[in-house]
């Protein structure tokens, strides 16, 4: 080993043992775990696919998982339709000066913490809420609104909101990469402002509206704070699932084998995303 | 004469209180090769932008083809433009860039892509379609945005410093190309450039911009040979000046001495102290043996720039405080002047201009 080598061996250490202490050897321990089976208070160590069979077959867990699925989707797809328009505000009417001061102003909501937010949205949503109160005040309502807190709705409310900026800010930066003279030449060439925003912005910033996708839709289909606070029965998502595996079921392999399952479902899904996209993108 | 292909009339443009154009009234012939020409900060973009309708006036009116188009957006006026940066689309190909005016043109697509590939043909890209625009280098991204505007069949071409981005050897070799695809195609160009140079090259006609007003409007030659101010006269080429004194029908040129002031060029006459200029290959310095067909003025060379084919001699007056520059061509077995030699001057009064 030259020293060039080793000085360079000597840089990566800390983070790599960090990040196999933290991150390979707990997923390695999932994915063995996954392989097990809880035989009452211990824990059968025979490799088996038994827990595998069981996922994929037991209503609950497909059920569980596909409705995880449809919410992350559905937050998704409210939020880069709501982010990009902000986005697209901030780069091409906001003044080059104050658009720091625009992006600044979106992260503001992280300036309080995750679980806040959460119970605020539950004071806005609940049955004697900030929402249904107003309404019923104002005479549009005579019994309050329930399907808006304890159930998917909630869940999908909440989590929009807690992405946003996550959506923002990716589809703001693609906006910006464009060169402004592409439109000009879109209209110099005949198109109308909007439909050289269809055959010219939109493309161009698809990119960023890709990466607003994966960022929002990969970690909303693993939460677990929202649907266990706002989301109900009909709310529950496939994280409480598995933390109801590892906490009062005691069922630690089939938890393990739950996560497995979810992780490679988002891989699947954000790889189709990834490879359609390049698909559409052709000449690129 | 025909009513112009366009006509500028009374046109100000004000940025806040800053006032970018300031009353420009421009005439422009269908068929023309057109230059503004100007230093940067002089209002030619803007000129251009106004008439390809990115830019609204201020005050006064845009007439393409006997129509007013003031108000009009422009995608619904009859010119094209080559942008500064070739606006090339980095997510198509080079044929749909070309293609891409044409959505709204009538014709099948069969047609279309016919349009598109003698386009490319036109521009010397033929069988390029298939290739991604981003892989372009700088002088064919010049040759798409170029066919993208043309295939359109606009009545006016507007190129905003097309030649800038490119090296020397490719910016000549483009001047040339553009000269012959408007001679070819017949549509009238109008060109926005700081070079002078560039604007004597390829214009039939140059307006000269300082300021937001137009100070020129000429063919390349009467502005060269009769600038209308000593501006003018500085930014198009190089030009000798020499302190003069104007009394009555008499001035007396510092260096040249006394002649009649009707025997120079003049842009007004003015009594008192005025400016006059030459060309520095309007006079030629005499080699020993030689005769003077013109007038002679006396002095010392005070430096010498050799070009290879040509020779720059400045020459100190008699009389005259700052040096003039002097172009001569070198002839094969004819000796260099040296630094501090005596120079004779050989003049012509009628290519000397007296500026205000």
């Amino acid at each position: 080993m030259d020293q060039e080598t080793r000085r360079g061996a000597t840089l990566i250490a800390p983070p790599l043992l960090y990040a196999l202490a933290l991150l390979a050897v707990p997923l390695g321990a999932v994915l063995v775990f996954s392989f097990w089976t809880q035989d009452y208070l211990t824990v059968d160590r025979t490799p088996t696919l038994a827990n595998y069979v069981k996922a994929a077959t037991d209503p609950i867990y497909r059920t569980i998982l596909g409705r995880s699925l449809v919410i992350s989707g559905a937050v998704t797809v409210l939020t880069v339709l709501l982010a990009f328009p902000v986005a697209y505000y901030v780069s091409f009417h906001v003044r080059p000066d104050r658009k720091s001061l625009w992006l600044f102003l979106i992260t503001i909501p992280f300036w309080t913490s995750y679980l806040l937010r959460i119970f605020l949205w539950k004071v806005m949503l609940g049955y004697n809420g900030v929402i249904n109160s107003a309404l019923t005040g104002l005479g549009i309502i005579d019994e309050p609104l329930t399907f808006i807190l304890y159930n998917a709705n909630a869940v999908v409310l909440t989590l929009s909101h807690a992405f946003a900026p996550f959506a923002i800010l990716p589809i703001f930066v693609a906006l910006e990469k464009i060169d402004r003279s592409l439109l000009e030449a879109s209209r110099d060439l005949g198109e109308t402002g909007v439909t050289t925003f269809f055959r010219v912005t939109l493309p161009l910033a698809l990119p960023g509206v890709i990466a607003a996708i994966l960022i929002v839709f990969i970690p909303t289909v693993g939460d677990y704070v929202t649907p266990a606070q706002v989301g109900g029965s009909e709310g529950t998502m496939i994280a409480n699932l598995i933390q109801a595996h590892f906490g009062g079921l005691n069922d630690a392999p089939m938890g393990a084998t739950l996560s497995i399952v979810a992780m490679a479902s988002v891989t699947v899904i954000a790889l189709a995303l990834v490879w359609a996209t390049r698909k559409l993108g052709g000449a690129r | 004469m025909t009513e112009p292909l366009i006509r500028l009339k009374g046109i100000h443009k004000y940025y806040g209180d800053y006032h970018a154009l300031r009353g420009i009234d421009l005439d422009i012939r269908a068929g023309e090769f057109f230059s503004l020409l100007g230093p940067s900060g002089c209002g030619k973009t803007t000129l251009l932008r106004t008439i390809a309708g990115f830019e609204d006036v201020s005050k006064g009116t845009v007439v393409i083809g006997g129509q007013d188009m003031t108000a009009l957006p422009p995608n619904k006026r009859p010119t094209n433009m080559v942008f500064q940066s070739y606006a090339i689309f980095p997510h198509l190909t080079v044929a749909q860039n070309v293609g891409f005016g044409l959505r709204k043109a009538k014709g099948t697509s069969e047609e279309k892509a016919k349009r598109v590939a003698e386009a490319l043909q036109m521009v010397g890209l033929a069988g390029y379609g298939d290739r991604a625009a981003h892989a372009l280098s700088g002088g064919q991204r010049q040759r798409v945005a170029l066919a993208r505007a043309l295939v359109l069949r606009p009545k006016v071409l507007l190129l905003d410093e097309p030649l800038s981005a490119l090296d020397k050897k490719m910016r000549e070799q483009m001047q040339v190309e553009l000269i012959r695809l408007q001679r070819q195609v017949g549509i009238t160009f109008i060109l926005v450039t700081h070079d002078q140079e560039e604007a004597l090259v390829m214009s039939d006609r140059i307006a000269v911009m300082f300021e937001g007003d137009v100070a020129q409007i000429a063919e390349a030659e009467t502005l060269y040979r009769r600038p209308v101010s000593r501006r003018v006269a500085e930014f198009i080429g190089t030009m000798n000046f020499l302190p003069a004194t104007v009394g009555g029908d008499e001035v007396v040129v510092a260096g040249l001495g006394r002649m009649p002031v009707s025997s120079l060029q003049n842009t007004a006459t003015t009594e008192g102290e005025s400016v006059a200029g030459f060309r520095p290959e309007t006079a030629t310095l005499l080699f020993p043996g030689q005769e003077a067909t013109d007038r002679i003025a006396e002095g010392t060379v005070t430096e010498v720039v050799y070009y290879g084919d040509m020779t720059y001699y400045d020459v100190r007056l008699t009389g005259a405080a700052d040096p003039v520059r002097i172009s001569m061509r070198n002839v094969f077995g004819r000796p260099v002047l040296e630094i501090g030699a005596q120079a004779r001057l050989s003049w012509s009064p009628g290519a000397v201009t007296l500026f205000r």
